[in-house]
């Protein structure tokens, strides 16, 4: 059954903010992948990947013994390894077999979602890449509490860091697992276990060298893989986009005749790939939408913490130009990977069941793919990527959620500061291992549960919380500490309750009728209520607290423009 | 930062500069791309046929070029901002603080 991108089509938008993993998603979510045979080149490619990774974690974990080297790598990572770093940070599986599948299914809307997924790189990277690098060391709460109260602000960021991994580890963990029952042949407890025990591994002993040096590897693997894939499809026509349209239009419109179409039908069924089709309905939804993928992605915590690897600003930039060139080349390579599979697996009967589905569920078509451009060896390889891909995303979330809990709650609020680094880094240990163990227990408990919204919500979360308090706390002088803190949560509060009150909670899990809220996404108006928020908390703030914030803000402009007194890398 | 490191750093017109320069270029560009992508997605929203139009001949539709080249613009924009940063904001910042430091 082609369930993955079915699923996609009723849920209309929200799925796509989803960003990472809905369509591999979906497949968990309304049935349950079946299990393939056990792939055994798979499992070989991927062992020797899992050693890799785990030799250089070993390298790593003799050079992590501070909590810089353990948050930050030491702040000596180039910008060229943070952009492929970042890349392997963002790309998921799903991106790829997701996206690649709805193309597969719905052609031209795949490469809507793909553009979402882009845009937010350049924000981020003209609004904040600098000043973050510039006013942080290990988290973004760094920046966004800079002149303010810690407790409060600091409290905020944790809350909101920890909601967002939660989220996206959640999704990842139940996607991995139906995943790597599909691909490997594996039970999805296993799957689920292994996942977690790689990425508590990483982590634990590797801290973020281990994490940035699996994110790389995985970014090289995947864009070899996608690249290989993309050329020999495109090989196949001459290297004409053309030819390969033309034929996947007459593939669509052959299989829309076999269905029982007329012809008039089935040449428009044909032609419906190449416009945009059932994605975007209506002008609300599209541009909530596009707001949460694009602000949500300047908001996610585990991605701008990787700004703090690097030693200066300079390379903080360097590293944005080149994650947004691979995710856009990547996504690019997605797009012909889509209507190769159309060309190539739905036209051949050994990929497809009685009904003509695809074997194993939708999200197969790339998968399917390699193995009809490269064969079992290729199959198998691509298999690995895709699991190597989840451990990448997984341990830089878990990274994140970590330095949150030791670095902002342990070390700054609880401890005010005294905390010694090798204190806040064995806080910051035992956080991962209970993350990870957590991270297991849900992967395990929600086997069977609609998570599809999960990475929405964290999307929207992101782009509703942390967002609008670190714009304002950057750019805005009286922005206050109460501002920040109350206007923040209120944003937070804002998305997640218009999650719940739309028809994604409302009617697919808890099962009630007419969702009070008929959007697909609550950014439109949780975005602008969080700015609203904090303008008005801070405009009214009185408190002596107050005076203190606004005075601060000079300071810290010219540092954040300048740099001036910026933490130092020091490489150990 | 002392006061008067501050104090320099602020009254340098280079500083002026530089600050109002930067975030002119990082908003101008801010707005590109929330227009370009917003207005892609709003297109598509009320007029999904324009998208679809065959271009030259084939079955290629105008939607190809123009998300392809979306794809291309927000990578464009991003080097447009790297190149100017990295090379004459630095520059600059650099000789600021070269005078601060001294």
């Amino acid at each position: 059954m082609s369930r993955g991108p079915r699923y996609l089509c009723e849920g209309g938008v929200l799925l796509l903010i989803a960003g990472s993993a809905p369509p591999a998603l979906a497949a968990a979510v309304e049935g349950q992948a079946e299990r393939q045979p056990i792939n055994w080149t798979a499992i070989a490619l991927f062992a020797l990947f899992v050693a890799l990774t785990l030799w250089i974690t070993r390298r790593a974990a003799q050079r992590t013994r501070t909590a810089s080297d353990f948050y930050t790598a030491g702040g000596g990572i180039s910008g060229f390894q943070n952009g492929l770093a970042m890349a392997g940070d963002y790309m998921s599986a799903a991106s790829f077999l997701g996206i690649s599948a709805q193309i597969f299914t719905d052609g031209y809307d795949g490469l809507i979602y793909s553009t979402g997924f882009l845009v937010g790189w350049p924000i981020i990277l003209f609004l904040m890449a600098e000043k973050l690098r510039n006013l942080g060391r290990y988290t973004f709460a760094d920046v966004a509490s800079y002149r303010f109260a810690q407790p409060p602000v600091r409290s905020f960021a944790a809350v909101s860091t920890l909601l967002v991994v939660a989220f996206y580890l959640i999704a990842q963990m139940v996607g991995a697992g139906q995943l790597i029952k599909l691909l490997f042949g594996l039970p999805y407890g296993y799957a689920v276990v292994i996942v977690g025990v790689l990425m508590m591994a990483y982590v634990l002993f590797g801290g973020m060298r281990a994490t940035t040096w699996v994110q790389i590897i995985k970014a090289v693997m995947l864009l070899a893989g996608a690249t290989f894939i993309a050329v020999m499809v495109l090989a196949r026509f001459g290297f004409s986009p053309e030819a390969l349209f033309a034929r996947a239009v007459q593939v669509k419109t052959n299989l829309a005749l076999a269905g029982g179409a007329t012809p008039d039908e089935a040449a428009a069924q044909g032609r419906s790939i190449m416009a945009p089709g059932k994605f975007i309905k209506d002008p609300v939804s599209a541009i909530s939408f596009g707001l949460a993928l694009m602000l949500g992605t300047a908001g996610l915590p585990h991605i701008l913490m990787r700004f703090f690897t690097v030693p200066n600003a300079r390379e903080a930039r360097t590293s944005v130009l080149w994650a947004t060139t691979w995710i856009g080349y990547f996504y690019l390579l997605t797009f012909v990977i889509g209507f190769g599979a159309i060309v190539l697996v739905a036209t051949d009967p050994i990929y497809l069941d009685a009904d003509g589905a695809l074997r194993g569920g939708g999200n197969m078509a790339a998968i399917h793919l390699a193995q009809a451009i490269g064969g079992d060896a290729f199959l198998g390889f691509i298999s690995a990527v895709a699991f190597a891909t989840i451990l990448a995303v997984v341990a830089g979330l878990t990274l994140s959620g970590a330095s949150a809990v030791s670095h902002d709650l342990y070390a700054t609020v609880f401890r005010r500061g005294s905390a010694t680094s090798a204190e806040e880094l064995r806080v910051s240990r035992i956080t991962t291992v209970l993350l990870g163990v957590m991270a297991v227990l849900l992967g395990l408990a929600f086997e069977k549960q609609n998570v599809a919204f999960m990475v929405s919500l964290a999307f929207a979360l992101a782009a509703s919380g942390n967002f609008p308090v670190l714009v304002l706390s950057l750019m805005w002088k009286d922005c206050t500490s109460r501002g920040a803190a109350i206007g923040g949560l209120i944003g937070l509060l804002t998305a997640f309750v218009l999650t719940v009150l739309s028809p994604a909670i409302w009617e697919k899990i808890l099962l009630l009728e007419h969702a009070p809220f008929p959007y697909t996404s609550p950014a439109i108006f949780s975005v602008p209520i969080a700015f609203l928020a904090i303008w008005l908390i801070s405009t009214l703030d009185r408190s002596p607290r107050a005076a203190v914030d606004r005075a601060g803000f000079r300071e810290q402009r010219i540092r954040s423009e300048t740099g001036i007194g910026a933490a130092q890398a020091s490489s150990h | 930062m002392t006061e008067e490191a501050l104090a320099r750093i602020e009254a340098d017109p280079r500083y002026v500069a530089l600050v109002r320069e930067r975030t002119r270029l990082a908003w101008l560009l801010t707005a590109l791309m929330v227009t370009a992508f917003l207005g892609y997605v709003l297109l598509i929203a009320f007029d999904k046929a324009l998208l679809g139009m065959p271009i030259g001949g084939g079955v290629t539709s105008l939607g190809i070029p123009v998300g392809f080249g979306l794809i291309l613009f927000a990578i464009l924009l991003t080097a447009i901002y790297v190149r100017r940063a990295n090379g004459a904001f630095d520059r600059l910042t650099a000789a600021i603080l070269a005078e601060v430091e001294a």
